[in-house]
Order: structure tokens, then C-alpha cells, then sequence
């Protein structure tokens, strides 16, 4: 399942790389949302195929972060 | 009361309403899922029992109204309700009021922990629905205008924050939202806590029943974050999509922070739960709430 942003905001961080392989909720990405720093956690595991947004850009509800294979 | 004039502390507490309504988070979390205005109520209930419970403690009606709006966790309103109802108190509550909403992080937690069970906290909510521009336009507009009718005398409060949001959301005075979040938000802080200190002069707040003020606006800070999660529990007795109780803790409406508060609970319990969007609902549903319930005091004891 690919990991989607369930809050608006800024990207801080990229935890993962592409090809990394992550586990069930491993920590991804750091987003800024409403001021707090928000960590988003992986849905399920598997190899990161694609990393959609880089540290600085804004993200809505919804907006696809990492496609996993 | 000696310090600034009363009307003086009544207009300036509107000037930040707007202010701050300029710099929260759009409504969409309310319009997405309108269950979550009722949540804001919730909340209120216990604002009211904190007005019996000083009552009963020995204060009158208009001192209770103001020490009890403590738990809306609205600075500006509970300044206007001082103003208004109890100028004797209002430094009292003024202070406690501030102090218990940067206290959010502090005061919340235990009781939502005692409220709910670790699977409530573990529920997990989902998606919101994307909530058009024309929505979030029509929102505050008609909100002011059915709030209004109902509550005549919170119609200052009211306006003053939809006109915020409206401001915000129409997206066509850049200027103006632009000096209501930074110039305006901070002459506003500085003028208004000049003029709610100059009101701390010996003979009102060196006073026990100042401690009781304190102690009041505690329990009214922990009574609402209880009232909020219990209806949300109740609430989720008739629901098929439940919701997570702890979102009505965002209920004290401490914008963001008690929306914080909730989601680090909920990430807490469950790691795939982001609750912040979600608890964004109740929370500006509690700012309103609380613009209602002081309009509902003014018009019976003002």
C-alpha cells in the first residue's frame, strides 16, 4: 500500500531511500503540520519504489509521499 | 473597577478574535464531518457545570458566568465576559485562562486516559472529504447569520471571528489577512495584556478567592476535556463509522494546541493514526460553541 499523507503540510524529512525496504510501521517521513513536527509511519511493509516529495514541499490530505511494490 | 475603561477591554478582545481566526486552520475538518460541531458543544457542558459549581462555591451569577468560561479555553471571550459581566474578577481570569491553555499538554492527557479504553484510543480515522472553496466560503457566512438569530447577544463574538475566517478563506484580500495574523495579532496581544494587567491592582487580586478563581478554572478545563471525550463515546454508541473519543478533548478549544494533544495520544496508542486533521474539527466547532455559550450568559445575566 503506497504511503499517503493523512495530514497537510510541509515535508521536513525522507527517512527511506529508493529500493529501501521498510517495515510495517517503520517511521518514513517527518511532516510539519499545524506547527508540530508529525512523524508518518508506513501502512505496511515493503521496497520503496518511488519517493514523491522532497523536504520543502507542501502536501494535502491525500497526496501520495512513497509508492511501495 | 480602577485601569482601563470597560468599553476599552470589551472592543479589544473582538480585534483579536478576528486576529486569531485569520491564522487558524480552515474549517474544513468541521464541514468534512459536521458530527464533530457537536463535539464542540460537548465540550461546553462543562463550562456549565463549573458556572453551578461557583455558584454553589459562594460566587454570584455574573462572577460564576465569567470564572466558568475559563474551560472554553478562549482568551478573548472569557476577557469580554469579564469585561462585561464581572469586571471585579476578570484579571483573575484572565490570567488563569492563559496560563491553563499553554497547561493543555499538562491537564488533558490524564483525563482522557481515565475516560477511554486503549482500543477506543486505537481507532483509527480515516480520509476526510475534500471540502470545496465555495464550502468554506459559505461556512462562515451562514454560520454567523444562523448563530446570530439563535443568540443575538453573541452576535459581536461571533462575526468577529467568522470575518477572520472569511477573510482567510475568500482568498482575495492577501493584504488584509496578511496584517490580521502578524501586525494586528500582535498590537492586539500587547494592548490587550497592558490593559487586562493594569486591572491587577492590589485590592481585586490579592485576594483568597483569586486562588479560587484558579482552582475553578482547573476543574472547568478538566471538566470540558471530560464532557467532550464522554459524548464522543456516546456518539460512537450510534455510529457505524466510529469515531475516536479522544478528538472530543479537542473540544477545549486551545487552538491547536489541544488538537496536538489528541493526536500525539492517538499516534501514541496507534501509530497509523493521524488524528490532528480530525481533531481540527471539534476544535474550531469549541471556539464557536464557547462564542455561543458567552452570548447565551450575556443575555441572561447581562
Amino acid at each position: 500500500m503506497d504511503v499517503v499523507a493523512y495530514v497537510p503540510g510541509k515535508v521536513l524529512q525522507v527517512k527511506v531511500a529508493v529500493g529501501g525496504t521498510i517495515k510495517e510501521e517503520q517511521e518514513v517521513m517527518v511532516i510539519e503540520s499545524m506547527k508540530m513536527e508529525t512523524k508518518i509511519y508506513a501502512e505496511s511493509a515493503g521496497r520503496v519504489s518511488e519517493i514523491k516529495v522532497a523536504p520543502g514541499c507542501m502536501v494535502k490530505i491525500g497526496d501520495v509521499l512513497l509508492v511501495l511494490e | 473597577m480602577s485601569g482601563p475603561p470597560r468599553s476599552f477591554l470589551c472592543t479589544w478582545p473582538l480585534r483579536s478574535d478576528t486576529s486569531r481566526s485569520c491564522s487558524f486552520p480552515s474549517p474544513s475538518a468541521c464541514i468534512a464531518n459536521p458530527k464533530t460541531l457537536l463535539l464542540g458543544a460537548g465540550a461546553q457542558v462543562g463550562v456549565i457545570f463549573t458556572f453551578l459549581g461557583a455558584h454553589l462555591l459562594g460566587f454570584d451569577l455574573p462572577s460564576a458566568a465569567s470564572i466558568a468560561i475559563i474551560g472554553g479555553a478562549d482568551g478573548p471571550t472569557t476577557i469580554y465576559i469579564g469585561a462585561k459581566l464581572a469586571p471585579q474578577v476578570l484579571g483573575a481570569t484572565a490570567v488563569a485562562a492563559y496560563s491553563y491553555m499553554a497547561l493543555v499538554p499538562v491537564i488533558q492527557p490524564p483525563v482522557m486516559r481515565l475516560l477511554t479504553t486503549k482500543n477506543e484510543r486505537r481507532i483509527v480515522m480515516r480520509q476526510l472529504r475534500p471540502v470545496s472553496r465555495l464550502e468554506r466560503i459559505v461556512f462562515p457566512i451562514v454560520g454567523t447569520l444562523v448563530i446570530c438569530l439563535l443568540v443575538p447577544a453573541s452576535a459581536p463574538l461571533m462575526s468577529m471571528l467568522m470575518v477572520g475566517n472569511l477573510f482567510r478563506e475568500s482568498g482575495v484580500v492577501e493584504r488584509l489577512v496578511s496584517t490580521s495574523q502578524t501586525e494586528l495579532m500582535n498590537i492586539v496581544v500587547i494592548i490587550l495584556g497592558l490593559s487586562v494587567g493594569a486591572t491587577l491592582n492590589a485590592e481585586t487580586f490579592l485576594r483568597p478567592q483569586v486562588l479560587m478563581v484558579f482552582g475553578l478554572g482547573l476543574v472547568a478545563f478538566a471538566l470540558c476535556t471530560a464532557t467532550g471525550v464522554l459524548l464522543a463515546k456516546f456518539m460512537n454508541l450510534f455510529l457505524k463509522d466510529k469515531i475516536n473519543p479522544l478528538i472530543g478533548a479537542a473540544g477545549v478549544s486551545a487552538v491547536p494546541m489541544s488538537a496536538r494533544v489528541v493526536h500525539t495520544m492517538g499516534s501514541e496508542a496507534n501509530r497509523k493514526n493521524y488524528l490532528l486533521a480530525h481533531a481540527m474539527g471539534p476544535n474550531l466547532a469549541g471556539v464557536i460553541g464557547t462564542a455561543v455559550l458567552a452570548g447565551v450568559f450575556l443575555s441572561i445575566l447581562g
